[in-house]
């Protein structure tokens, strides 16, 4: 071998070098995470946005579409679906409505374990009777909850909520939060489903909380 | 250029020959290689006496008006309240002491109400994954030169 050849000797092992660390940067294309820490786990599990630490859901006592008090230590046990809206919603509100219908149908044999409240921010129009039978046309399980005003403001206060009447006449809007409150079986408020999400987001996360709500 | 020329240049600049085949690698590494992230998690905090600095009609700048995250990197957004009130943020209140950790899944823009912000807002752009490619030398790049 000639001198001259050393030149490309160095080149092609240097060229061979970098098609080998090129090979094993795809090779190792999107590797598996390492197993998180349990108490990351628990929280990351979540399609939801997560509240840590979980604090005790604000109670409140409402009139129920069914005749009844509605009140959050009265579905202790279960995961209640918290949202708020009114009848006369042209969107966001049959949408969301129609999603958590659909996610505790997704729920099989523990449907009976996610209870959804809906709460007006329009008692003007959504009477207890009104709104049972609003609400039985997405799932005759769901609750509405009514009262005065002011009773009704207070419990939107206590979750951040805002409801905005927009218009004037008997046609008029709320626009108000849209999102869901996700409250485990031991009436933490763990997690804020944000407006959008599909049925198997809340079918996944209603299962998690079912797992681990009485361990929260 | 022809292919035998070009064979005769490298044989006349085997230096140059080999930085250029390097770079091609380079790049080639830098399109096609898998991008990571440390942490999925682009976190931020509201600091103590945010509220009263406020209440005193002090500006308070505490992170940025609109948060870029990317999707399958850094794609969850946690906020951290470490004021002594509680802060809206978005969907939710966040009481002190609390954190509120929100993943992304969709690429899009959103807006949220927050009052840890001066005119109540806080926007998040989440971009979609960078593809292989064009797409992940862009990342690179931005992450390179600090404007990812």
């Amino acid at each position: 071998m000639t001198a001259r050849w050393y030149p490309r000797l160095a080149i092609a092992a240097f060229l061979l070098l970098a098609l080998a660390y090129l090979a094993v940067a795809l090779v190792r294309f999107e590797p598996a995470p390492p197993p998180a820490p349990v108490a990351a786990s628990r929280t990351e599990a979540l399609k939801a946005g997560v509240l840590t630490p979980a604090y005790a859901a604000p109670e409140f006592s409402l009139h129920g579409s069914d005749g009844s008090e509605v009140t959050l230590a009265r579905y202790r046990g279960k995961v209640v679906l918290l949202t708020f809206g009114f009848t006369h919603c042209a969107a966001v509100c049959p949408t969301t409505l129609a999603t958590l219908a659909q996610a505790r149908n997704g729920l099989g044999a523990a449907s009976d374990k996610a209870q959804v409240i809906y709460v007006t921010v329009d008692p003007e129009r959504d009477s207890a009777e009104h709104m049972r039978t609003y609400l039985a046309a997405f799932d005759p399980a769901f609750i509405g909850a009514t009262d005065a005003p002011q009773a009704l403001a207070a419990v939107r206060e206590k979750y951040g909520v805002t409801a905005v009447r927009e218009g004037t006449g008997p046609d008029y809007a709320m626009a108000h939060t849209s999102s869901i409150f996700l409250i485990d079986p031991a009436g933490k408020l763990r997690a804020v489903m944000p407006f959008g999400h599909s049925p198997a987001d809340f079918v996944h996360d209603v299962e998690f909380l079912l797992a681990t709500g009485r361990q929260a | 250029m022809s292919l035998s020329s070009a064979k005769s240049r490298a044989r006349r600049h085997p230096l140059a020959a080999a930085l250029l085949a390097a770079a091609l690698v380079g790049l080639g590494w830098a399109g096609l290689a898998p991008v990571r992230a440390a942490s999925h998690e682009a976190t931020y905090e509201i600091p103590r006496g945010t509220f009263a600095h406020r209440m005193h009609g002090e500006h308070v700048d505490i992170f940025p008006q609109t948060i870029r995250l990317t999707l399958g990197l850094n794609d969850v957004l946690v906020l951290r309240n470490g004021d002594s009130v509680p802060h809206l943020f978005g969907p939710t209140i966040i009481m002190p002491g609390q954190s509120f950790r929100l993943p992304f899944e969709t690429a899009s823009t959103y807006s949220f109400e927050c009052t840890a912000h001066p005119n109540g807002g806080l926007h998040v752009i989440v971009d979609p994954a960078p593809a292989p490619g064009w797409g992940r030398l862009q990342w690179r790049w931005r992450e390179l030169t600090g404007a990812a």
